[in-house]
């Protein structure tokens, strides 16, 4: 199993208080909430812990794209990734994902993520999403063209990083006269695609298609969800005609590891229950704008509304499977036992959520890397 | 007379449509919770002229053609609705998103089109007068701000929700997302055009609309310096259903004379 840190960078300093009064911390909670000198402070802290994840033996480092929120502070993921790969030697980066619908161009997409796969020597994992659906708000991009945007910004990067230029590109939402990549990518064809979602029957025939075989993560879903997804994943690779491999699934999940079960539910509590029910939180007209998803889906999530929409508890998160927390021994049980029932290839853990503080993160980062990686990297 | 239904096939989209009454035509454009049911206006209305009611593309038991991308291309199929109807100096009549699409109609051709009514219409932006978001209202806040008396959000909450009744609501506010997510609500190229109107324009408002302030009246006036306004007080975005009475006397004083 590949193990990846992956980072969420949120506004750790949050007035929680304000966050709840506003009902959400996306799309409306006033800016006047974040302080730069604390954001400085909170920036540099993000990076040093995915560079300490290097040293720990994590052996992908992952950021990922999000705006206007305090959920999480990377509007651009390509700044934190570039980062990344002048200060870290052996790690991959991933990039999970860039938003392609919100940009206003996708070779601007293309030619970063080429930069950065050519600066870290081929060590660029690209993922792409659409954005999830409070960006649509706070971008304006029409959410009823979500789909159709993403596939053909995703159609026209990948013939740029993979056919001679100059070559002209007609789509329906881009038209380019010159197709003509510098720099091209380090890797070939072209850097890994990985696909994070939170589950779509859609996303799922589409990633697994044979022609692209993209690794697909279902993030921060209750277990029995992921389980779901994953297994429908591999169905539909066996109804393409072709077995799907391990690598092809991966699961993104927060983790605290403590010194007993005891010690480490009493420490993520907090900060857990933060992240769940001020952090993650928005109306559901927020979440799921028209277009965004089918209507068969926004009917089922209007059915599932008062579970979706309420509090969850660490206890109840943990019965769940959204979260997974103990002592070193208590996570790697877990996961070996997620793991046999679904055989994911890539773990991505979450050791910093919510309002986690620095010294705890790392303390968990530590448990996670002494006590429960090596065991989880050797299954197979 | 009661209204019948009818369905006509059109620029490949099935279109479902009501009718009653004699005389004038006047079509009535919806806004953008559709025209599920006939209202009490309507049937007044159909005392005096020969009113159309169609779903539009993308709405109710219309169908949702591929085509269909933007405010203009309902405005093309409408114009084409006219012609294929064969309708000759027709009143429209058009609420909210049904107003935008009038306005959209006229700048392109009025050779089918007697006068306009734009029950408080989308389709321009006015300094100040920033619309309700529409797309960030549950379903129950939008219903509650688009009445001034209260009891009319009452009455229609009260309605039980079928099935079908969710899903054309989905429909219709996907529809909705897609002509009028962004620019919001409006067309910035359609004030430079809207001097090519040369019909007799009513404009007419609710003080208290919650959804396009007044504000927006007072701007549409300034770009269309001939037409009349008329604004109702104690009134929401719906004058129609709220002023019934009142908003049916001006449409046949105006479109009759």
């Amino acid at each position: 199993m590949q193990i990846v840190l992956f980072h969420l960078m949120p506004y750790a300093d949050l007035d929680l208080a304000a966050g709840r009064k506003n009902g959400t911390v996306w799309v409306t909670l006033p800016n006047r909430n974040f302080d730069p000198q604390k954001g400085h402070r909170l920036y540099n802290r993000y990076l040093d812990e995915l560079e300490y994840g290097e040293e720990l033996g994590f052996e992908v480092l992952a950021v990922n794209e999000h705006h206007q929120t305090a959920y999480g502070l990377m509007p651009s993921p390509i700044v934190t990734a570039s980062a990344l790969a002048r200060r870290t030697k052996r790690a991959r980066i991933a990039i999970l994902g860039s938003a392609l619908p919100l940009r206003s161009h996708p070779m601007m997409v293309a030619e970063e993520h080429a930069m950065i796969d050519v600066i870290s020597g081929g060590r660029l994992i690209s993922g792409f999403v659409r954005g999830i659906g409070a960006e649509y708000h706070t971008f304006g991009v029409n959410p009823t063209f979500s789909h159709d945007r993403f596939h053909e910004a995703h159609d026209l990067i990948v013939r740029a990083w993979t056919e001679p230029g100059p070559f002209s590109f007609h789509g329906h939402h881009y038209r380019v006269r010159y197709v003509n990549l510098w720099p091209r990518p380090y890797q070939k064809p072209h850097p890994p695609i990985w696909i994070p979602s939170q589950g779509s029957k859609e996303t799922i025939d589409w990633a697994s298609h044979p022609d692209r075989r993209y690794t697909y993560l279902q993030t921060f879903s209750p277990v029995k969800v992921v389980q779901r997804y994953l297994k429908q994943y591999r169905d539909t690779c066996a109804g393409y005609g072709y077995s799907c491999e391990d690598r092809q699934l991966g699961w993104a999940v927060p983790v605290y590891v403590g010194e007993t079960d005891a010690a480490a539910r009493a420490e993520a509590k907090a900060h857990f229950e933060a992240f769940r029910n001020v952090y993650v939180r928005m109306p559901l007209e927020m979440l799921l704008p028209p277009g965004y998803t089918s209507r068969e889906s926004l009917k089922n999530v209007m059915k599932a509304k008062a579970q979706m929409f309420g509090d969850v508890t660490l206890e109840q998160a943990l019965e769940l499977g959204l979260f997974v927390c103990g002592s070193a021994e208590t996570v790697y049980r877990a996961f070996e036992q997620y793991w046999a029932d679904l055989r994911f290839g890539n773990l991505l853990v979450m050791c910093q959520f919510g309002t986690l503080p620095a010294d705890l993160t790392r303390a968990n980062m530590e448990r996670f890397a002494r006590g429960v990686m090596p065991r989880l990297k050797a299954l197979n | 007379m009661p209204f019948t239904d009818h369905y006509l096939e059109l620029d490949g989209c099935r279109t479902h449509y009501r009718r009653a009454g004699k005389g004038t035509p006047l079509v009535f454009l919806h806004g953008a919770s559709g025209a599920p049911v006939v209202l009490p206006f309507m049937e007044t209305l159909a005392r005096r002229f020969d009113v159309i009611v169609p779903e539009h593309p993308g709405y109710g038991l219309s169908d949702e053609p591929e085509w269909l991308e933007s405010i203009h291309d309902v405005a093309y199929f409408y114009l084409d609705f006219l012609d294929s109807l064969k309708l000759e100096r027709a009143v429209i009549v058009g609420s909210s998103m049904g107003g935008w699409m009038a306005l959209e109609m006229a700048v392109r051709n009025t050779s089918r089109i007697g006068s306009l009514v734009l029950v408080s219409p989308a389709g321009i932006a006015a300094p100040g007068a920033e619309a309700a978001d529409i797309f960030l209202l549950s379903p129950e806040d939008t219903i509650r701000q688009l009445f001034f008396e209260q009891r009319y959000a009452e009455e229609r909450l009260a309605i039980p929700l079928t099935p079908e009744a969710i899903d054309i609501a989905l429909k219709n506010r996907h529809t909705t997302a897609r002509l009028a997510w962004e620019p919001r609500l409006h067309d910035p190229q359609l004030p430079r055009w809207l001097h090519r109107i040369d019909v007799p324009v009513a404009i007419v408002w609710g003080k208290e609309d919650r959804i396009l302030p007044v504000g927006i009246a007072h701007e549409l006036k300034r770009l269309l310096p001939r037409a009349e306004v008329h604004l109702f007080e104690r009134c929401g975005h719906l004058p129609q259903v709220e002023k019934a009475d009142e908003f049916c006397d001006l449409v046949v004083r105006f479109a009759c004379r």
